[in-house]
């Protein structure tokens, strides 16, 4: 665990593992976000007005 | 003197009533504490601001027991190290979902329609709370904390803040990680907050059943981009 981490090297990037897994982590649960369903409750008597504002 | 001519008078030098009657106008309760959100806050990109609320909730509170039991507990005892844990892992949370909130609301362009003030806060907590992060690094008490110290005081001295923010001083670092941060951070996290709730959530750039804009008029006009939600 306190070994070094690996790092990636292209050009001018250098990242390592670990933060490289958590951006594409993050990216990853930002597009799940976007297209996952979101639970709706059941639809309350006035609702549709309060979609209109 | 009639009452109805006196009151003006005391009403200008009374500060109380100015201060009441200004919370009345622009804060009032049922924008602070609604009971119905539009149909488009029904998203999961909306919890993203939540799970970072709810992160720094953790971390103040674990932060207060790190405080009381001091530095010999939380690298000794197991429970300290768990708490420890805990505060370290929070603080990851709380930036992971921070950084997923500003780009919902960057891709949204939340700053729309008189929303500057709210995105212009969000900014400054997020700033605000890369340094306090940072005195937590340095205030860690390990060698870890001694790596991080010793490499930044060349930063700090290179940007020429380093003579009234000594990062190898412990007591300056953990007094500013402890006290100032966490109050600038909440208070200001307090203030987007009812600013989010005095404006509501921005509408959909191109909600779903807005009328399309019309070829003649361009894009910018306003009734093109803020169209009837359906």
């Amino acid at each position: 665990m306190d070994a070094p981490a690996t790092y990636l090297n292209w050009a001018f990037i250098l990242i390592s593992i670990p933060n490289l897994l958590m951006i594409l982590g993050m990216i990853l649960l930002f597009i799940v976000a976007l297209v996952a369903p979101f639970p709706h409750g059941s639809e309350e008597p006035g609702a549709e007005e309060h979609r209109h504002e | 003197m009639s009452e109805s001519t006196r009151e003006p008078v005391a009403d200008r030098a009374n500060w109380t009533l100015a201060l009441r009657r200004f919370l009345e106008r622009r804060l009032p309760i049922v924008h602070l504490l609604p009971d119905r959100q539009p149909y488009y806050v029904g998203s999961w990109v909306y919890i993203f601001g939540v799970v970072a609320i709810a992160a720094l909730a953790w971390i103040v509170a674990t932060g207060v027991l790190l405080v009381f039991f001091g530095p010999q507990w939380w690298h000794v005892s197991n429970i300290g190290h768990f708490v420890n844990a805990l505060h370290f892992w929070a603080v990851q949370i709380f930036f992971v979902f921070m950084v997923l909130h500003l780009w919902g609301q960057y891709f949204a362009a939340s700053w729309r329609d008189g929303r500057a003030p709210t995105w212009v806060v969000g900014v400054i907590v997020f700033a605000i709370s890369i340094v306090a992060t940072f005195t937590g690094y340095v205030a860690q008490q390990n060698f870890d904390a001694q790596w991080i110290a010793v490499n930044a005081k060349d930063a700090m001295n290179a940007v020429g803040v380093g003579a009234f923010f000594n990062v190898l001083n412990f007591g300056q670092m953990y007094g500013l990680h402890i006290l100032f941060f966490p109050i600038a951070v909440a208070t200001l996290v307090v203030v987007h907050l009812v600013q989010v709730r005095m404006r509501g959530v921005v509408k959909p750039i191109d909600p779903p059943g807005a009328e399309p804009p019309q070829a003649e008029l361009p894009r910018s006009e306003p009734h093109a981009s803020q169209g009837p939600v359906a």
